[in-house]
């Protein structure tokens, strides 16, 4: 039985593993983004994107400098009420390791 | 300039090689070694001998010393400190001319500095425990073939550390079983699978069939779960011949990841497989089998922070570090200096953590810091919090291991890593709280509940035999 259960189940790289997270867990993962010195950014694609798409629609300009987890969760909600059928997810730009900081989906 | 003239003879070697008062220049290259002097020979005599015996001088003076400037080339004794709790040897500190050394070899770097100065009579035991690489060196060698950042985004991997697995048994299987076992871990959640070092190519799995059954089983697992994965096929072979040949078919077939064995396979080999990587886009994982031969003696042999230091310089995008918590030794302080030699562009002089210079790397990229060997889920924690995002955390067992099997034990895996981080980004301390997050996540994912249950007993708590020189005694 538990071999049968993994059978093609799509996953979206980081915390896609647990649960959906409610807005609390996922506001606490943007305060740590932001206290890291990331720069957020908010993305959506249509569902069935494969993960390993490395692009996928900009919701907006990354929100360079944006301190308030309020101000982020609002794109995130903007972005999720004019595509409510697509995936969005929240990107942290470590501008100093010129890479992602983090990365996870909050609509599946 | 003083005129010399030929004298034959022995002279002592701190005639010419101890020379307290010499200010390093910046393109030196520095190393520490630990002296176990023969009973009767003084320290500086011991470092002078070293000096010379690493760098130009023999055992007497010959008429053509007079034909250079040896001056100029010379290595130099500049340095003895104490090793803290230990009175039968102590520190010395050598300086070598960088133009003692080819650019780009850390083969002559090694020819050198780990020649024939270790069977060296007047020294009883001798131990090379750091070298500091000038950033001039340092520009002249190719480094990791793509480094962490360039890792992550071939990947698509953001905000964790990666997973693995070893596939066990380590030796025996066939192809095709084999490729199962890779597919099972890779579609429960894991980034990649490994081949143990001793895969190479037997007769009871040769390395086409391998490479064969193992892509299918990483493009079928990538199919469907839409993440990007691998598998290090391992390229060390008989001969550079047979090596690159491996590593071109791994190409052709699109593996994205390939590994070597870069003490046994060698340093000439490896640098030139990384070159070979760089060109080709191909990530390069390193093994270090042997290592603990030459690195385990607190005494004698090189530290593997100068393994680390070169393995850097040489190229690889991975290397594997210890676990600090898992079944093979490492004490956690040593094991950090080194993990920071491997990734970070600047490390400072820190006694506290081995580190006997700074080094600055420069552009050089850094390469993942692999964990592995003896580690399962109650672990995670602890290794989330040693070894940070930039490492591959390696789970041979401890995924193969679970009483459903591979693809349930490598899904436990993923959600204890994906708890670990999350909690963390909540601020909350891992090391401490950890049984609490994995019991948690455990709630909602059956197959990490039973892996809990099943290795809730097992540690390893033995003492380390190379514990940093603070702790000796």
């Amino acid at each position: 039985m538990a071999v049968q259960a993994y059978r093609s189940l799509k996953k979206y790289e980081t915390f896609s593993y647990l649960p959906q997270m409610t807005p609390d867990q996922v506001r606490r993962q943007i305060a740590h983004a932001i206290a890291q010195g990331w720069n957020p950014a908010v993305e959506h694609t249509e569902k069935g994107t494969p993960a390993k798409a490395s692009y996928w629609y900009m919701w907006k300009l990354p929100l360079f400098g944006e301190q308030s987890v309020d101000a982020v969760v609002a794109e995130i909600e903007a972005c999720h009420r004019e595509f409510p059928d697509q995936m969005v997810r929240f990107v942290a730009y470590d501008n100093y390791a010129q890479s992602q900081g983090m990365a996870f989906v909050v609509y599946r | 300039m003083a005129v010399k003239s030929y004298q034959a003879g022995v002279t002592q070697y701190r005639q010419s090689y101890w020379q307290p008062d010499y200010m390093p220049l910046d393109t030196d290259i520095l190393a520490c070694f630990k002296i176990t002097p023969q009973p009767g020979v003084d320290r500086e005599e011991a470092a002078a001998a070293v000096a010379a015996e690493s760098s130009c001088g023999t055992w007497t003076t010959v008429w053509t010393d007079l034909l250079t400037d040896l001056d100029y080339y010379k290595g130099r004794a500049y340095r003895l400190e104490d090793v803290p709790g230990d009175d039968t040897c102590y520190y010395a500190f050598i300086a070598y001319p960088i133009d003692l050394f080819e650019e780009g070899s850390v083969v002559n770097v090694f020819t050198s500095l780990v020649g024939n100065v270790f069977g060296f009579k007047a020294v009883r035991a001798l131990r090379l425990e750091d070298l500091r690489f000038p950033i001039a060196y340092v520009k002249t060698c190719g480094g990791p073939p793509h480094g962490i950042q360039v890792e992550r985004d071939k990947l698509n991997k953001y905000g964790r550390p990666l997973l693995g697995c070893t596939i066990k048994p380590k030796l025996g299987l066939s192809a095709k079983n084999y490729g199962r076992a890779c597919y099972e871990a890779l579609r429960g959640g894991l980034d990649f699978t490994k081949d143990d070092e001793n895969i190479n190519s037997q007769p009871f799995m040769r390395w086409r069939d391998r490479f064969d059954f193992v892509m299918e089983a990483v493009q079928k697992a990538e199919q469907e779960t839409g993440e990007r994965k691998g598998h290090y096929l391992n390229v060390t072979a008989p001969t550079p011949e047979e090596m690159y040949k491996r590593a071109e078919y791994a190409k052709e077939i699109r593996a994205p990841i390939i590994m070597h064995d870069y003490l046994a396979g060698g340093l000439c080999a490896n640098a030139g497989l990384a070159n070979w990587c760089r060109n080709n886009g191909m990530l390069l994982h390193i093994h270090r089998a042997m290592h603990a031969v030459i690195d385990r003696n607190p005494h004698h042999g090189i530290h593997f922070r100068v393994l680390t230091k070169i393995l850097r310089l040489s190229g690889g995008d991975h290397l594997h570090t210890g676990t600090v918590v898992g079944k093979l030794e490492g004490d956690r302080a040593s094991t950090l200096g080194w993990i920071d030699l491997l990734r970070e562009s600047f490390v400072p002089e820190d006694r506290s953590r081995g580190i006997f210079f700074d080094q600055d790397w420069g552009s050089m990229p850094g390469g993942f810091a692999v964990a592995s060997g003896g580690i399962h889920v109650w672990h995670m924690p602890a290794l989330v919090t040693i070894f940070g995002d930039d490492s591959v955390l390696q789970f041979g067992g401890g995924t193969l291991g679970h009483p459903w099997g591979n693809a349930a034990g490598a899904h436990a895996n993923r959600v204890a890593l994906e708890a670990c981080v999350q909690a963390r980004g909540e601020g909350r301390h891992l090391e401490k709280e950890g049984k609490d997050i994995l019991t948690a996540a455990a709630a909602h994912s059956p197959e990490l509940k039973i892996a809990m249950e099943t290795w809730k007993e097992i540690k390893f708590e033995f003492e380390t035999m190379d514990k940093l020189a603070v702790a000796n005694k």
